[in-house]
Parts: structure tokens; sequence; C-alpha cells
């Protein structure tokens, strides 16, 4: 048995299933046309293409200053793109928006507010209450009123996961958000993207170096390298992934490959 | 005392006692054998009578008042300015431009050595002690905010803008009490330079006050009163330091550095 597979039912939350919320859809869909950034003469993206359906898993993955996070943070309207257009659900994005969330490699919890008061950081009506339910999610139900100096990497990031959901984003955005984890820890948080994403179904832009991560979670691998898409595949296994099927690891090579 | 001895626990918070003890002694019996002079240096009994009595009479805690009173004055102005002008230079780098540099010059100017024109600008009067004050405690303020502010790790700043948090929100909830420790220390700072410049101010001009009352005792030559003076400001200092250390503590306890009540649980 592998340690994915082992680790797999470990990881697994066995939070009760949220009550169905109405809402129009899920996930947003992103669309990018020839989109540019520049930083001093020196273009991190250049006249980039890519259209990311509703509730889609994307992975991007690519050697460092590839301009994979440059791309995210274009996404979460921190920054502007030098040129092109970018357009979430059909409107031009302007500023940053409400339903896009965002993980950090590093959990970014202030140091100085309890767990729940970090979830719920946000705050707006009820905040305490949906906070307390989004912990529950990621199985920190216990830990809502420590310090976060107190918990492990791997819980703090959990707790920036439930940050990221407790506003039911619909779009999520990724950077390298498990490198800094150990081996197990990594995978069990894995898994646990897998089941939120899987039961709240909102889009997924995920940055990676880890060709196996990407194969494993997403429903779509791109490779970036100077700053244009040098590959762009389905991952047609089944889910959920065992680590030894025979596409993932088709994919893992050809990934390796094209990076 | 063998039982104390092996109980590292009671050692420990004895043991920073012992020198002072054996110290007060020595001295005791040196002045009571005639050794010292008391006119010199009185004996440590001789000064806790000068004590007791200047506090039966109500003299003492009159003026130990007067003096608290300028401090807090002298700390709430001087400290408001600082920390209104650290918000500020922190906040807004033009400010820094603007403002930075004037202050910077200003701080290397010893507060003290503006006495003469103080007493031009004031005469004798409280607010030049207040004046005095609040000048010396503006500057540790000052820079210890400019700088807490500064140093704020900027990934929460942003962090803090993507999940919506509003300029006033960001202010109050991310920058300040990411500042906050820096900002205590140099509220310590400002506290020794307050009583440091309370001492001076008083003993050069007052008709109340600890200064005033150990310049009193040296003209009637009463050393005992002049020691107990000296006293009671190490004694305002150590208080005024206890005090911040409380304040550390319940501001800061989500910091590692301060957690007591409970170790790291993974």
């Amino acid at each position: 048995m592998s340690l994915y597979s082992l680790t797999r039912t470990l990881g697994r939350s066995e939070a009760p299933p949220v009550a169905k919320v109405a809402r129009t859809t899920p996930g947003l869909a992103a669309h990018l046309a020839g989109i540019s950034k520049t930083f001093g003469g020196r273009a991190v993206l250049d006249r980039l293409d890519l259209a990311i359906r509703p509730s889609q898993f994307v992975a991007v993955i690519g050697r460092s200053g590839c301009g994979k996070s440059t791309l995210l943070r274009l996404l979460t309207g921190l920054d502007t793109p030098t040129g092109g257009h970018l357009n979430l659900d059909g409107q031009p994005l302007a500023g940053l928006a409400p339903t896009v969330r965002m993980l950090f490699q590093d959990a970014r919890l202030l140091p100085w507010q309890r767990v729940v008061d970090n979830v719920g950081i946000a705050r707006g009506p009820d905040w305490r209450e949906r906070a307390l339910k989004a912990l529950d999610d990621v199985g920190l139900s216990d830990r809502a009123n420590d310090w976060p100096a107190v918990l492990s990497g791997g819980q703090r990031q959990r707790v920036a996961l439930a940050r990221a959901l407790v506003s039911r984003p619909k779009l999520l955005l990724l950077d390298e958000p498990f490198g800094a984890l150990d081996a197990l820890t990594r995978i069990e948080m894995q898994n646990l993207l897998a089941d939120l994403w899987h039961r709240e179904r909102f889009t997924v832009v995920l940055i990676t170096h880890d060709v196996v991560e990407a194969a494993m979670l997403a429903d779509r691998v791109l490779v970036l390298r100077d700053g244009q898409i040098r590959m762009d595949a389905p991952v047609n296994a089944p889910r959920p992934r065992e680590s030894d099927d025979p596409e993932v690891l088709r994919l893992e090579k050809a990934l390796l490959k094209a990076v | 005392m063998t039982v104390s001895w092996k109980n590292g626990r009671a050692f420990d918070t004895l043991a920073p006692w012992i020198v002072p003890v054996v110290l007060v002694l020595v001295w005791e019996a040196a002045a009571e054998s005639g050794l010292l002079s008391a006119r010199l240096l009185p004996a440590p009994s001789a000064i806790a009578v000068a004590g007791w009595e200047a506090l039966v009479s109500g003299v003492l805690l009159h003026h130990v008042w007067i003096s608290f009173q300028r401090a807090m004055i002298g700390l709430a102005i001087g400290g408001g300015i600082g920390f209104a002008l650290g918000v500020v230079t922190g906040a807004f780098p033009v400010a820094e431009k603007l403002i930075d540099s004037p202050v910077q010059m200003l701080r290397n100017v010893p507060h003290l050595a503006m006495i003469p024109l103080v007493i031009l600008w004031f005469g004798i009067d409280e607010q030049a002690k207040i004046f005095l004050v609040a000048v010396g405690v503006m500057f540790p303020i000052y820079l210890n905010t400019f700088h807490g502010i500064r140093t704020v790790d900027s990934g929460l700043i942003e962090m803090a803008r993507l999940y919506g948090l509003s300029p006033w929100h960001l202010f109050v909830r991310v920058v300040m009490p990411g500042a906050l420790p820096s900002i205590l220390v140099g509220l310590r700072y400002a506290l020794g330079i307050m009583w440091l410049t309370l001492i001076v101010a008083e003993t050069i001009s007052a008709s109340a006050g600890i200064g005033y009352m150990t310049m009193n005792a040296r003209e009637f030559l009463q050393t005992d009163v002049v020691l107990l003076g000296i006293i009671i400001y190490a004694l305002l200092g150590k208080g005024a330091d206890v005090l911040t250390r409380v304040l550390e503590r319940c501001c800061l306890s989500w910091h590692p550095a301060y957690q007591t009540d409970r170790k790291a649980s993974l």
C-alpha cells in the first residue's frame, strides 16, 4: 500500500455534510486574454491566454521565476496587468473581489488574535458562528481559542484554509500552500483540500512545484515557462485517485519533461 | 536553613536579596560604630525613621503626589505628541519625508541643555517642568512607534487587504497590535527619562515635589531626608518599570515570549 493511499483515509475529514445553500454557481469562470505583466522592462507574463471553467481545479507548475505567483496576484486584484483583459464571470476585474480568496505559502495568521478571530477576520454578520463551522470543517474546532503561536505548521495552514473558505469563495487561489510542510502533513492537507473542493465546488488555481501534487489533485495542469503556457494537459484519471494510477504516472513523467 | 538551601526554588527567590541585605547591615554597623559620619551618610535606620516621620506628617505624600502629577501630565503631553507623530510618519511616506529628519535633528539636542532657555520662556513655574518632561519622553515614544509600524510584517498587511479590511480596521487590528511590542519598549525608555528629567528640573527650581524636599533638606543638612528623596525616586522608577511589565504581560499575551499559561502543544 502506498503512503498516499494509507494517509488518504487518515486525512479524510469526518465533518458532517454541510447544509446546501442556494447559490447561483458554486465556482467562478476566469478569462485571461493577452495578459502581460512587465517589471522594470522585463516581461514576467507575455500575452498569456487562459480560460478556466467554473469549478475547475487547475494546477500551475513551473520553475521559480516563471511568472506563477505574478499570475496569481493578478487574479486577486492586488496587481494590475500591464496589458490584456482579465474577466471573472464575464466582469472585468477591478480591484479586490470578495469572492476571491487566497492561501499563501506561510499561513499569515495574525499572532495577536485567537484562532477563531483569525478565521473570521473579514467579520460580517454571524462571523463567529461561521468561523467555528469553518474550523470544524478543517478539523480544528477544539483549537478555536488558542493563539496561533501554539499551533503546528500544518494546523496553522488548516486555519488559513478555514479563513479562506469561511466566506464561501467562488475562486480559491493557492500559492504553494503545502510547500513548507512535512510529507505526511502535506498529504493530509491535500486530501482535506480535495474533499472540501469536492463538496463546495469552488474554482481552484493551485500553484505548486510538485508534479505529483498537480497530477493527484487537478482537473487540468498548466506548465508555465518564460511567461507563457507551454503545456495544457487535462487529467483524466478517475477520483479518488491512487498515486499508482497509470494515467497519473504518465502525466507526472510528461510534466517533468515539460517543466 | 539547611532545608531551604536544599530547596532550589527557595534559594532562587532569596538569592537576589542576599547581597543588598548584607550591604545594608554593613552600612548600619559602620554608621553605629561611628566609622561613617552621620552628616555624610546616616544609618539606614535613621533614614527609615525620617521616612516614617515624613509619612506620618503627610509631607512625604504631598511631595510625591506633586511630583507624580508633573510626571504624568508631561508623559501624557509628550507621549501623546510622540505617538501621533510616529503613527503619521509610520503610515504615510510623505509625512516621513517632511517630519522625520527634523525630529531626528531635534532628538540629538540633550533636552536638559534647554533648562536656561526653558526658564526664560516659562519662568520657574509648573509649565517649565512639564515642558521638560514632555520633550524628554517624546522622542523614545516617537522613534519606537515609527519603527514598530514600519516593521509590521508586510505579508500580514497584504493578507488583510486581500480579505477586505478597511483602512481603519487594517490599522486597528493589524498595524497597531503589530507595532505594540516596539511602542511598549519606547514607553519603558520614556518612563526612565521622565523621572530623570523631573529630578533635575525639581532640584533647580520648585516649591514642592520630591526634588524640592531634598534640596530643602540639604540647606538644613538633613542628610537622612536627602537620602530618603533619592530612595523615593528609585522606588518610583522601579514602580514605573513594574507597571510596564504588567502592561506588556496583558497586551502581549499572544506573544510567545510572554506565554506562561500554556506551553506549545503540537
